[in-house]
């Protein structure tokens, strides 16, 4: 299941107002994420969401740790829900990144971000990490031994990374392999 | 008997400590006369703790307001008569706002809740992008930064001060030392809880012997505590600082007896002051300065 949450329609519902268009303050931080975890409620097992920030002006540090940082705290590793989803945040400008990146930072998290150029994964991962989650976005669809062989690596320290990087909802795992968030067009997730 | 606080010449971030010296042993019912006849110029800082002084008294103070044409007139054009109206009785000639052209950016806005935050973000973006490229020839991408920190110092209000306070941004040209350069400065002053009383009430704290306003504005400004125990608190300020120290600016928060600044090489205040009269609530002044090609002066 995929879904499209436009983050600036969130914000006007929750504000009641169309003149807005800045998201500000820990309260509306907090109000747009429960309206995008209400959209989620319904998802199912395994769900991804599209987070589109294209029509946001800008976001604060607040509202970033609120929208951004609580909405991921929640969903990674949330092994106690059956459910898993997955994020893929799109429309992200520099006039956002300085806050998201710090709550990213504070948090230790990281997230998968649409860009020209394709997916990027940003935030809080080690080399090892980037390298393995890039190299299961370039192979599409792949396993433990896959990116090991491809990344010269061993096939156990890339199969305990692929697991982390699954944990942390950047990575899918489908059946034996790994689809990278942000690389799967053509899968139904 | 009448109480007389003489309001400086020259009312900023620095000359408001002989107007908060002078409230010493005032009690807050007494009566009170604020006089800025001779005042002929304020700061932002020094209009919104103006404010904040009037918000503190029990009765109703009097204020007499600036006698030269121009300091009155710029006075309203930043809406100070408009809010001190409710807070003071106003004594002298209130000059109506006349339009033209104005270095305020903000005018004077009061802050209560999360709203006028939007309110006051919405207002700032357009103006502040235009004076941050022209006058200060900072790069377009400050501008985005400029509102996150006048963001994150109002929200200080909404969420820590239990009262509202006011907000103004203004840019002017810095004297205080050479090379003279053009700033914007963002001044935030409440009468609320203060630092000091606002990380008291973080549950299960543990007081120590060297706990004071100082430790508190240390902890808050400089380590990103927060009485919040959710870990993502914090980062507004320290959100402020990274902000500042790109800018080359300067931050000074004074809460309670002491005094905290963020010093750029291009000032020479000092980093910490203790032992101040006692004011309360918080006062947040953040400074951002032309930049200037070649090395810092």
């Amino acid at each position: 299941m995929m879904m499209h949450i436009d983050v600036s329609s969130v914000l006007r519902q929750t504000l009641s107002c169309e003149l807005y268009s800045n998201l500000v303050t820990r309260p509306t931080g907090a109000a747009v994420r429960t309206q995008i975890e209400a959209l989620l409620a319904d998802a199912r097992e395994r769900s991804l969401t599209v987070i589109d920030f294209s029509h946001v002006g800008m976001i604060d540090f607040s509202c970033a740790d609120e929208v951004v940082a609580k909405l991921l705290l929640r969903y990674v590793a949330a092994e106690r829900d059956s459910r898993e989803a997955y994020f893929l945040f799109r429309g992200v400008t520099d006039d956002h990144w300085d806050a998201i990146e710090a709550v990213l930072e504070r948090h230790g998290l990281a997230l998968v971000m649409e860009t020209g150029d394709g997916a990027r994964i940003v935030g809080m991962v080690n080399e090892g990490e980037r390298s393995a989650w890039e190299k299961v976005l370039e192979l599409g669809r792949a396993g433990a031994a896959d990116v090991a062989t491809a990344l010269g690596t061993r096939a156990d320290d890339c199969a305990r990374l692929l697991e982390g990087l699954h944990r942390r909802r950047l990575l899918m795992r489908l059946g034996d392999g790994y689809v990278a968030v942000g690389g799967m067009d053509e899968l139904h997730a | 008997m009448t109480s007389v606080i003489t309001v400086p010449p020259s009312l900023d971030e620095h000359s408001f400590e002989q107007v908060v010296d002078q409230l010493q042993g005032v009690a807050p019912d007494a009566r009170l006369l604020v006089d800025a006849r001779h005042t002929r110029w304020a700061s932002p800082y020094g209009l919104t703790a103006l404010l904040a002084l009037g918000q503190t008294r029990e009765e109703r103070p009097t204020l007499a307001v600036p006698e030269f044409d121009d300091t009155a007139s710029y006075w309203a054009r930043t809406a100070f008569f408009q809010h001190a109206d409710g807070l003071f009785d106003l004594r002298g000639t209130v000059p109506k706002v006349k339009g033209g052209e104005t270095t305020v950016l903000l005018e004077i806005t009061p802050v209560v809740g999360s709203e006028d935050v939007h309110e006051v973000v919405g207002r700032i973006q357009q103006k502040a992008q235009q004076i941050l490229q022209r006058e200060l020839r900072i790069d377009a991408k400050a501008t985005v930064g400029f509102a996150m920190t006048l963001s994150e110092i109002c929200q200080n209000i909404v969420e820590h001060a239990g009262r509202g306070g006011w907000v103004g941004v203004q840019a002017y040209t810095y004297k205080k030392r050479p090379p003279f350069r053009r700033v914007v400065v963002i001044a935030v002053c409440d009468a609320g809880l203060g630092f000091r009383q606002s990380l008291e009430s973080a549950p299960g704290r543990v007081r120590n012997d060297r706990w004071d306003d100082a430790a508190a504005l240390e902890e808050a400004v400089i380590r990103g505590v927060s009485r919040f125990r959710d870990p993502g608190r914090g980062q507004g300020l320290a959100g402020v600082r990274r902000y500042i120290g790109r800018w080359d600016g300067k931050v000074s928060v004074r809460s309670g007896t002491a005094r905290i600044a963020i010093v750029p090489p291009w000032d020479d205040d000092v980093p910490l002051l203790e032992k101040l009269a006692p004011f309360p609530g918080s006062q947040v002044q953040v400074t951002i300065p032309e930049r200037v090609t070649g090395a810092l002066r």
